[in-house]
């Protein structure tokens, strides 16, 4: 029988911004995960002192509660006007902004698209669960083709109800950009994979070289009417084959250089 | 307008272009905006000069993004500011709403056009009940301030900033075409620079300090009230200690007419024709519009039994001065919407009717 270590070695930590205290989320939605993320990735590069969040209207409007940094709550849909402003202050910074997809894509699409056309130096942490989660799952513009939601109680049809829309793909098309990319965290594999992405986004800022975006896939359990391992599941077969995972831009100068 | 004397200077300066001017000299270094008529000197201005000292000039996709670049910007503790007129201020009433909700500073220029729909460019006052009702959803109020002249376009945009800044809500300078492109002479100083300003709520990181949050949702038991009954207190010293009119012949008066505004300068001309016929008229025109001068409306009209209020429009400051008419004292109309300007003899003749 091995001796008990005299001392023990910490390998695992919660980061030190993310708040010791529960999450509202539901059990299997993956909100959680990303906070965690971002947590780790702003204490790694050490700017969790000099970095504001702007939180958008969704289930992510408590980002707050969980992140120990400054935040600014944004009106449903808009926090890339209010990144835009802030960063526009405090250019030596760090920003970024937290939304969902009904946020985001419907409601603050031009918001999004104009920041990532200017090339804003801050960075969109975008989650994806296919529906307002927040709201009571309606129909989103990603939701899938033939989903249910309480809006689309006979699936969502492209007509009338028209195409999920592919933000990253979307933003990788325009100049701005500095990097775009589309992560899920589903698997520990995947895990490592956004952690990689959100850490390459806040990167890019921090060598200010312009707009970075990653899209993380999310699980929406409550909403989805599906158990948390069913709900992965259903993330695996049904929302990756639509929504590819992979980096849709990268820069390797900026746009001043 | 780069003045490097130090002695100020008698200038001839169109009122969108003091405004822009003033503001520069109240420290504001951010703008976001979106073009619409009458107001793009505004933009057209701080385009040039903002970039000269320092400043920044973001033209927005929409004004519901430039209301939001601005709360952004006031969140991280800048003086900033946005302009529009009708269409494009309807659009920013939600972040109008946000800011007073979240308790930020931040300064809006209104340089209004006929409406409602697109209406079209020409002068009204029809944006009173708008911007003095607060606008957008939810109970609160825009300090709002109604210069009658392009030294007032000047200097009333700094007093702006500073009561934005003092009760740390949205504050709406509200003009119109007249004045907006209108040349006047102005005196203007040098370019002071940019005073610091002391915001310890500010977004600027939370190195070496507890973490700052700026928000508006309240979702606890009773915490809305709480944050409501916070904005009545500000609303009630905000009343009591920056409430802005002016009183000109009122130390005879007989009759008084409220105006305020462009309007209140044909007003003038009015009172001086009636003055030459004998007719004992004053004027009495708020600066302030919310705060409204209510105890001054009162206190006159206890004394002169007659008030005459003329405005741009169908009837939206007269409403204002009916609640605080004391009883004895009857309140007459007179307007013109849609562009109609009532000139100095339509209004003499009113008065005549009604003195
Ligand atoms: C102007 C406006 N319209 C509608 C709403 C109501 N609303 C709040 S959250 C939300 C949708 C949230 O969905 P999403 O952005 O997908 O985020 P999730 O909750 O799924 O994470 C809506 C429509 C609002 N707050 N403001």
């Amino acid at each position: 029988m091995a001796k008990p270590a005299e001392k023990m070695d910490a390998v695992f930590q919660r980061p030190e911004t993310l708040i010791d205290t529960n999450f509202h989320f539901c059990p299997g939605c993956n909100h959680g995960n990303v906070h965690k993320l971002v947590a780790e990735t702003l204490d790694e590069y050490g700017v969790a002192g000099k970095t504001i969040g702007v939180a958008g209207v969704g289930c992510c409007v408590f980002l707050y509660n969980y992140l120990n940094i400054d935040v600014l709550e944004a009106p449903h849909g808009r926090a890339c006007a209010e990144a835009t402003g802030v960063k526009r202050v405090h250019k030596d910074k760090i920003v970024f902004t937290y939304q969902g997809d009904g946020d985001l894509a419907a409601i603050g699409m031009a918001e999004t698209v104009h920041a990532a056309n200017r090339g804003e130096n801050f960075t969109v942490i975008f989650v994806n669960n296919s529906l307002y989660g927040m709201t009571g799952g309606q129909m989103a513009p990603t939701t899938l083709l033939g989903q249910k939601t309480t809006t689309s109680p006979y699936g969502r049809s492209h007509e009338g109800d028209g195409y999920p829309i592919r933000m990253a793909e979307m933003l990788a098309t325009l100049e701005g950009p500095s990097f775009v990319a589309r992560v899920a965290c589903d698997t520990p594999a995947h895990i490592v994979k956004a952690r990689q992405a959100i850490r390459k986004a806040f990167k890019m800022q921090i060598d200010n070289m312009g707009f970075s975006f990653v899209e993380i896939l999310s699980a929406c359990p409550t909403n989805w009417r599906l158990d948390a391992l069913t709900s992965q599941k259903k993330l695996q077969e049904e929302m990756v084959p639509y929504f590819p995972l992979g980096i849709f831009k990268e820069r390797s100068t900026a746009d001043y250089l | 307008m780069s003045d490097t004397t130090q002695q100020p200077q008698r200038q001839m300066m169109k009122g969108n272009v003091a405004i822009a001017e003033g503001a520069l000299h109240a420290g504001c270094r951010y703008y976001f905006g979106y073009p619409i008529t009458p107001q793009n000197d505004i933009p057209e201005y701080l385009s040039a000069e903002l970039p000269k000292c320092g400043g920044t000039f973001v033209q927005a996709e929409s004004e519901i993004a430039s209301i939001n670049m601005v709360l952004g910007a006031s969140a991280a503790g800048a003086r900033c500011m946005t302009s529009s007129s009708g269409p494009g201020i309807s659009l920013m009433q939600e972040g109008i709403s946000y800011l007073a909700g979240s308790e930020l500073p931040a300064v809006i220029v209104y340089v209004s056009r006929i409406g409602p729909g697109l209406g079209g460019i020409a002068p009204t006052q029809g944006d009173y009940k708008q911007v003095t009702s607060g606008g957008g959803h939810g109970d609160y109020y825009s300090i709002v301030l109604a210069p009658s002249s392009v030294q007032e376009m000047f200097s009333l945009v700094q007093t702006c900033f500073d009561l934005a800044d003092k009760y740390r809500n949205p504050a709406i300078l509200l003009t119109d075409a007249i004045l907006g492109q209108m040349k006047e002479p102005v005196i203007v100083g040098p370019r002071p620079e940019p005073k610091a300003q002391d915001k310890p709520w500010a977004l600027t990181g939370n190195q070496g300090r507890s973490k700052n949050l700026i928000k508006s949702l309240f979702l606890g038991d009773g915490e809305m009230e709480v944050q409501n009954w916070k904005l009545v207190e500000k609303y009630n010293r905000l009343k009591a200690e920056d409430t802005m009119a002016e009183e000109l012949w009122m130390d005879d008066a007989e009759f008084i007419i409220v105006a305020f505004g462009s309007c209140s300068r044909m007003v003038e001309s009015s009172i001086r024709l009636a003055r030459a016929q004998g007719l004992k008229v004053g004027l009495i025109r708020p600066i302030t519009l919310f705060p409204f001068p209510e105890k001054l409306i009162y206190e006159r009209t206890a004394s002169i039994a007659k008030v005459l209020v003329v405005e741009m429009n169908t009837g939206q400051m007269v409403k204002d001065v009916k609640v605080n008419t004391h009883k004895n004292a009857d309140v007459f109309f007179y307007g013109r919407p849609g562009g109609g300007m009532p000139t100095p003899e339509d209004i003499l003749e009113k008065i005549k009717e009604f003195y």
